[in-house]
């Protein structure tokens, strides 16, 4: 006898998610089988590592991560080069922390200005994160948009309260757009059933599942995300077939598991080795459940995590 | 195979008395077959037919016990393809290895670390569950030294792994009180092993080079009523072994195919050099189906993340996980620190927790039993309310460590303020705090400074 796997039969696709534009760009998504179940349906784009930069030098990061950006903390442009070059990141996450109305309060358009410089010195392509309140980031966004017209880049986020500004940004200079929702497939439906109504393309779309790391809910995110790629792949459910992106390295970096030191708890080992682990293991996680872009900061977990993707696909 | 609905149904007594909590006795027989109940909540079905029953009755991945005494694990027993199905029944076992051809201190050592690995963390302490002692040396005196050696320094079950078949038969037979696992069947000596199962009772592993080969040996020793089996399809090749596991499990739960319903066993250790590798091809198996994991060594920078993630997947998807209710200490307090109140929500308090101590404000943290909901939940189901709150608090024993007596109460129940007040009485006053736990920290910190 030979034995025959028994195989799901998919009736959906996961949308392709176009990002950059020219020798930058690069498709996300696609794929019309589980994650790295290739022996029953075409994956045809690997998922991405977007590595993160500050607009700002940030606060409370452990020695073990913030040693190896410390040079280029003070510049962004140079941080994302580092991150392309030295580490290997597929995309850059830039995160605008000045625009929060309880810090520096920066206005959209030098914030705008930022992204530009970013994505116009780097042949990668580039996702904006926003912080603060909605309403701020989407003033925001509007106008990155605007500086970034046709170039595809990816800006988080819209919510269920605020989400037409932002998509009609995105429609307005063909940029992409993260919906997010709170570990709920049918929020994540929602929401982006109101997106597609405004008008903006469903593959314009990616969806942020507000990722939690090990220890913290990581698996209601594991949950949340096999439940999305079920119903986009067997059920055929277009308002889940959006790429999921997760911002998992803030949820990891901030945990006392890895920002506590071996001499405070020797039995949690070696801090820097346990911190790669830790947002190593997170990432696995999330994409054994169905990660199409994972963001992340430490390079070695980065490395890691390219290596398991290659042995895996 | 599975019995359908009907088939169960004939067996049943057909009397409609609702004991069973269904209003009829197909109603009861069809969440049987969808493996929803349990037979016995039938309290008058005949033994006959719960003989007949048993067999069909069976999860499609069979229960496998390891080891004798209060060590002892259990795997298999699985059900889905996916926790949030219903959720992953028995949490994978993590072994260590020893190998036969290090020095008696080098295995006394290993032994030791691995006893010594045990982490509290939601009311479950986390520890490896077995040691796998490897015949590297090929020399069985070698290896019976080893493994009596370990035997003596520990009460974890032991898995015994050899490539020569009479060394494994000698070893089951010396320690088959321990009930260890032996690895491994192979199809040119599949009688050596139903002899060492029918002798010793020792579990066996199968090994196959494709599971074509491994389904060959299980029909064998299912023909000849050996249970106790466990599945080693391991090409130890990573994207192999991860389809290999995916379609044991699909196979077995899908097809109902008993030839591969049993949990499976697989080696990260023997996939890579590389520690972070092995931890990560481990926390892949976790999550996809791997019943039994070995591990090369005791890193605790490798194993404290991968007992929490298994402590993560295996958590009942149906019912939230609960902290104890208790006052928590944070930052070491004193009588004039400000005092918290959430829910036993563990996420929550998981959450609230690790803001407070990164605020590094010494707070008191009142941890409410709400049966693991969340506030909001809890709020709209009634259970964390002004009366019983102030209960709570009351019976906390805080009002004996604090001179300051005002409570923080979250964002979200702010409506709470002044019933609570009133309920505690006694000058207590409450404060209202932020609704998101990352705003905890700059609250806090201006709060103290009041």
């Amino acid at each position: 006898m030979v034995f025959e796997i028994p195989k799901n039969s998919y009736n959906g696709k996961i949308n392709n998610l176009k990002l950059g534009v020219g020798n930058s760009q690069i498709m996300v998504g696609g794929e019309a089988a589980l994650p790295f179940h290739g022996f029953e349906g075409d994956i045809p784009n690997r998922p991405i590592i977007a590595m993160e930069v500050y607009d700002a030098e940030p606060s409370g990061w452990p020695e073990t991560v913030s040693k190896y950006f410390k040079d280029v903390f003070s510049d962004p442009v140079k941080w994302a080069r580092k991150n392309i070059e030295e580490y290997g990141a597929d995309a850059i996450c830039l995160k605008l922390t000045r625009i929060a109305p309880d810090g520096e309060n920066q206005g959209p358009e030098e914030a705008a200005e930022l992204t530009k410089k970013v994505r116009e010195s780097i042949d990668k392509p580039l996702i904006v994160y926003g912080t603060g309140p909605i309403e701020k980031i989407a003033e925001v966004m509007k106008r990155v948009s605007e500086r970034n017209a046709d170039s595809n880049i990816l800006m988080g986020w819209a919510e269920e309260d605020s989400y037409k500004t932002i998509a009609a940004a995105a429609m307005g200079y063909n940029n992409n757009v993260i919906s997010l929702n709170q570990l709920d497939v049918n929020i994540a439906k929602q929401l982006n059933i109101l997106l597609t109504q405004l008008g903006l393309s469903p593959d314009r779309i990616a969806m942020d599942p507000a990722s939690s790391g090990l220890g913290y809910g990581l698996e209601y995110c594991h949950s949340a995300m096999e439940r999305l790629k079920i119903a986009a792949l067997l059920q055929d459910d277009k308002m889940t077939q959006m790429p999921i992106i997760n911002d998992i390295a803030p949820e990891v970096w901030k945990v006392k598991e890895v920002k506590e030191s071996e001499a405070n708890y020797p039995e949690w080992g070696d801090q820097e080795e346990r911190g790669i682990n830790w947002e190593a293991i997170s990432c696995m996680s999330l994409l054994i459940s169905g990660s199409n872009i994972l963001v992340m900061r430490h390079p070695g977990a980065v490395s890691l995590i390219k290596q398991m993707i290659d042995m895996l696909l | 195979m599975a019995l359908s609905g009907l088939d169960i149904f004939k067996k049943l007594p057909k009397t409609n008395c609702k004991d069973c909590g269904f209003p009829t006795c197909l109603a009861f027989a069809m969440q049987l077959a969808a493996g929803k109940v349990e037979l016995e909540k039938c309290p008058h079905v005949s033994e006959e037919a719960k003989k007949d029953l048993a067999e069909a009755s069976q999860p499609p991945v069979l229960k496998v016990e390891v080891g004798s005494g209060d060590q002892s694990f259990i795997v298999g027993e699985e059900t889905v393809m996916f926790r949030h199905d219903r959720t992953f029944v028995n949490a994978s076992a993590f072994a260590v290895t020893v190998k036969d051809d290090m020095d008696d201190r080098q295995i006394e050592e290993t032994v030791k670390d691995i006893n010594s690995i045990s982490y509290e963390r939601v009311g479950e302490t986390l520890t490896i569950n077995a040691v796998c002692i490897k015949n590297s040396s090929g020399d069985r005196s070698k290896f019976l030294d080893a493994v009596s050696k370990v035997s003596s320094l520990t009460g974890k079950p032991m898995i015994f792994v050899s490539g020569d078949a009479e060394t494994l038969k000698e070893a089951a037979e010396k320690f088959k009180d321990r009930r260890p696992l032996i690895h491994a069947a192979k199809k040119d000596n599949i009688e050596v092993f139903e002899g060492i199962n029918r002798d010793t009772g020792c579990p066996i592993v199968v090994r196959g080079e494709t599971i074509d080969e491994v389904i060959e040996i299980t029909e064998k020793l299912r023909e000849a009523g050996v249970k106790n089996v466990v599945i080693d399809a391991g090409t130890r090749d990573l994207k192999s072994d991860f389809v290999n596991q995916v379609a044991i499990r699909a196979a077995a739960v899908k097809k109902q195919e008993r030839r591969l319903g049993y949990p499976t066993i697989v080696f990260p250790d023997e996939m890579t050099d590389d520690l972070h590798k092995e931890a990560l091809i481990a926390s892949l198996f976790v999550a996809k189906y791997g019943a039994i994991i070995v591990l090369s060594g005791t890193d605790r920078q490798n194993i404290f993340p991968l007992l929490i993630y298994r402590q993560n997947i295996y958590t009942d998807p149906r019912r939230p996980m609960q902290v104890e209710e208790k006052v928590y200490e944070i930052n070491n307090p004193d009588e004039n620190s400000p005092i918290l109140i959430t829910t036993n929500f563990s996420l929550t308090y998981f959450i609230i927790s690790g803001e407070v101590e990164a605020s590094k404000v010494p707070s008191w943290l009142l941890v409410m039993n709400v049966e693991g909901q969340s506030v909001l939940t809890a709020w709209a189901a009634g259970k964390f309310v002004p009366e019983l709150i102030a209960q709570f608090v009351k019976k906390s024993g805080i009002t004996e460590k604090v001179k300051r007596k005002e409570i923080i109460i979250p964002g979200y129940v702010a409506q709470l303020q002044g019933e609570l007040e009133d309920e505690l009485g006694e000058g207590w006053k409450i404060s209202v705090g932020p609704r998101e736990a990352g705003e905890v920290p700059k609250f806090l910190k201006s709060y103290a400074a009041k």
